[in-house]
């Protein structure tokens, strides 16, 4: 059992969870993930592990309600436990001196690229990141980001906060304004990272998107994190999840993470409803 | 019954159990199992013991039977065999011990495996005197400590052997609950998860601990095991874990599986069960791809999952089907339909990205190759569609390459299983490796004698190494 030491809600529909992980908090890297159950019913899903504190035994995980488990984990208290934790799993982040990076987190993407911007500074970068969200409110651990960046750029998709528009507003300035990008990590939504991917391509700048497929074991077992990359199908798990993001078929993958919504939203509401989500 | 045949275990009829994820075998009850093994000649020079990777001492166990004894029958097993219940369920018996009995050169040979099953099966319903006489050999000092890493049969094999010899065994497991393949892959109609529950609950009571969750190579390394937490040797029985995939186009498409997904996700997972929080994509006509025992059990859970449909397309010929017999059969009977000398060409999708369709080619048998087996050559424009929705790929599985990624000194063949000798050594001082991660994926019986063999290495290289110390 993995107790939760610390609960606290970071926006509508999102916590950070700082959960007793010994074993975990010793070996992880920035970039890996764990595998969560809940109970002896419960699914095993990926998150991203947020943040880790070696001393303390423990590791972060911020975790956004869109399915059932996440859900039932957003109703989860301090002090319960979670029955599984399984990690860390992937292969850690490149970290390294590249120069002048770029780390682009989009919604809840921020969560993950926070450990990666930090090692990057510590690496020597200079780090200029850039968080989005769709609104102010939806906007997590901005002073997080601002700590260890060099410079930090906040877009909304309404411009409740920070510059109006996406994530890709920001680099597309960097860009034109003839900086020299040696490096970007982006994680957020595919069509965000796809975004991201689109913008540097021309430029033939170094971007690395991490993915995070529907998993079963994370252990390159069940294949069905498999994802095109320069067309030929790789792991998520076991060889990424980090991957050349102008490689990535980022279609296929958006089809592949519909592949149980209708069976998803039919649990949620029981199918006896008339949500039209059917 | 003619004594000429084996007794026939009852079973749930086809139209039954291809509604139900019940076990479709039901065992022999006492009369039978004793009338059948009263069938064995006891053979002086017992062939039967030949063909079993473990040598369990088959006509001894029998004549318990035969004589009433069923609890000094599992005694006599469990001297050799830490997994009856699993093994009388899976092993290929017709390969192995029941190849070389005597009968079977006439006539049916001993049902071996039948009568290993009803032995298991009675100790567990009756089981007091077989847990505590094991409790008794755990008692004393000691004399070592071993990782097992992967708890399949190779490992839990491992685990018994050198627990029995008063070994500190600690296994570990990277999913959530032990047994491996045994829990993830082979589904509850053929070895219900409650028997695999047992079996590991009595190694536990041997003494051995298991540690789920624990990933080697990213939680610990080998080397971590053994110079930081004290552990004397390592055995590797990871097992084979990453599927292969066909590479045609269509493979990604929403609807297709590999057959170990869809097997974890309906076995370990319990997606099978109403309400189960695990989803599963249950196709209405289904074309499981390859004609292994995987390839059946797929074929037989997409049935059971309600499919109307369901086809093993498979290249080669009915001869060279690699399922056992019996699976097959069992396959057939609850309406599985064979397409033979089929080829699958490419995978069919819809404008949002599901399957609709599996083109394929029709296949003859041309000369012989290299396996032996006669090669299945193309016949020009005999392509056709199957119409499916989906498509289970059951083309085997390679070795998971994250302990040889992370594990300096380990030497692995370039298809990345790793080198051992006959004895289960490695390239690497006190590491040992046995199962499907050396061979490619094979038996479970055939991980168990590897495990055998290992114990055996592990057991002498401790006690040498004490010995200089």
């Amino acid at each position: 059992m993995y107790k939760i030491l610390e609960k606290k809600q970071l926006s509508d529909g999102v916590h950070q969870y700082k959960i007793e992980a010994d074993l975990i908090a010793n070996k992880c890297q920035p970039g890996q993930f764990v595998i969560i159950r809940l109970d002896e019913e419960g699914e095993r899903i990926p998150l991203t592990i947020a943040d880790f504190d070696r001393d303390a035994g423990t590791i972060t995980l911020i975790v956004q309600q869109v399915g059932n488990t996440t859900k039932r984990m957003a109703e989860m208290l301090q002090g319960d436990s979670i029955l599984d934790v399984a990690g860390p799993l992937g292969n850690p982040s490149d970290i390294k001196f590249y120069g002048t990076v770029v780390c682009i987190g989009g919604g809840i993407g921020v969560a993950p690229v926070y450990p990666i911007a930090r090692a990057l500074k510590q690496a020597g970068n200079y780090v200029v990141s850039i968080i989005g969200a769709r609104n102010a409110d939806l906007l997590i651990m901005e002073q997080e980001m601002t700590d260890i960046s060099d410079e930090l750029y906040v877009t909304t998709d309404d411009g409740s906060k920070g510059v109006k528009g996406i994530v890709t507003v920001p680099l597309h300035n960097m860009i034109g304004s003839k900086r020299e990008i040696n490096y970007v990590m982006a994680i957020g939504p595919v069509v965000m990272m796809r975004g991201v991917a689109e913008v540097t391509r021309p430029y033939n700048i170094h971007t690395v998107v991490s993915l995070n497929p529907i998993m079963v074991d994370g252990t390159g077992m069940c294949g069905g994190c498999r994802v095109k990359i320069a067309n030929e199908n790789k792991f998520a798990c076991v060889d990424g999840p980090e991957f050349d993001a102008h490689k990535v078929d980022f279609e296929g993958l958006m089809i592949r993470q519909r592949m149980y919504q209708d069976q998803e939203r039919g649990q949620q509401c029981g199918g006896n409803c008339k949500c039209q989500n059917h | 019954m003619p004594k000429s045949l084996k007794h026939k275990m009852p079973e749930q009829t086809p139209q039954d159990r291809r509604n139900n994820f019940n076990e479709v075998a039901l065992g022999y009850d006492e009369t039978t199992a004793r009338a059948e093994a009263d069938r064995c000649l006891q053979c002086a020079n017992p062939f039967c013991r030949q063909g079993c990777p473990v040598n369990v001492n088959i006509p001894a166990f029998i004549k318990h039977i035969k004589n009433g004894d069923f609890e000094e029958a599992i005694s006599e097993i469990k001297t050799k065999n830490s997994l009856p219940a699993v093994c009388g369920r899976v092993c290929p018996q017709e390969n192995q011990c029941e190849k070389f009995c005597i009968l079977g050169k006439k006539n049916e040979p001993v049902a071996i495996g039948r009568l290993e099953r009803f032995a298991a099966d009675y100790a567990r319903g009756n089981k007091k005197k077989s847990e505590s006489s094991a409790q008794d050999k755990t008692m004393g000092e000691q004399i070592g400590k071993v990782a097992v890493i992967g708890s399949g049969p190779a490992g839990l094999t491992v685990a018994g052997d050198l627990a029995l010899l008063g070994y500190k065994v600690t296994v570990f497991e990277a999913l959530h609950a032990a047994g491996g393949v045994l829990m993830y892959g082979i589904p509850e109609f053929r070895l219900p998860k409650d028997i695999v529950q047992h079996e590991i609950n009595e190694l536990r009571n041997l003494g051995v601990d298991i540690a789920v969750n624990s990933i080697i190579g990213r939680t610990f390394t080998i080397d971590e095991l053994l110079n930081e937490q004290g552990y004397d040797a390592v055995f590797i029985g990871t097992g084979a874990g990453l599927p292969n995939f066909l590479n045609i186009p269509g493979e990604n498409y929403n609807g297709v599986y590999a057959a170990n997904e869809f097997l974890t996700r309906s076995n370990l997972m319990q997606a099978y069960k109403k309400n189960a929080t695990t989803p599963i994509y249950k196709g209405d006509k289904v074309a499981v791809i390859g004609a292994g025992n995987v390839a059946m059990d797929a074929a037989r859970t997409a049935l059971r999952l309600g499919a109307s449909n369901v086809y093993i397309v498979y290249r080669r010929s009915e001869q060279e089907m690699p399922a056992r017999a019996e699976e097959i059969h069992h396959a057939r009977e609850e309406g599985v339909e064979f397409k033979l000398l089929t080829n699958p060409v490419r995978i069919l999708g819809n404008e949002k990205g599901w399957v609709e369709g599996l083109e394929c080619v029709k296949m003859e048998l041309g000369e012989a190759d290299l396996s032996g087996r006669r090669k299945p050559v193309e016949v020009k424009n005999s392509n056709f569609v199957l119409e499916v929705d989906s498509v289970i790929i059951a083309i085997g599985q390679g070795p998971n390459p994250l302990i040889q990624y992370t594990t300096p000194g380990l030497e692995v063949n370039k298809h990345g299983n790793i080198n051992t000798d006959e004895q289960g050594i490695t390239s690497k001082p006190g590491v040992f490796a046995g199962g499907d991660i050396v061979t490619g994926a094979a038996t479970v019986i055939s991980a168990m004698g590897a495990g055998r063999k290992a114990a055996e290495s592990i057991h002498k290289y401790i006690q040498d190494k004490k010995k200089i110390d």
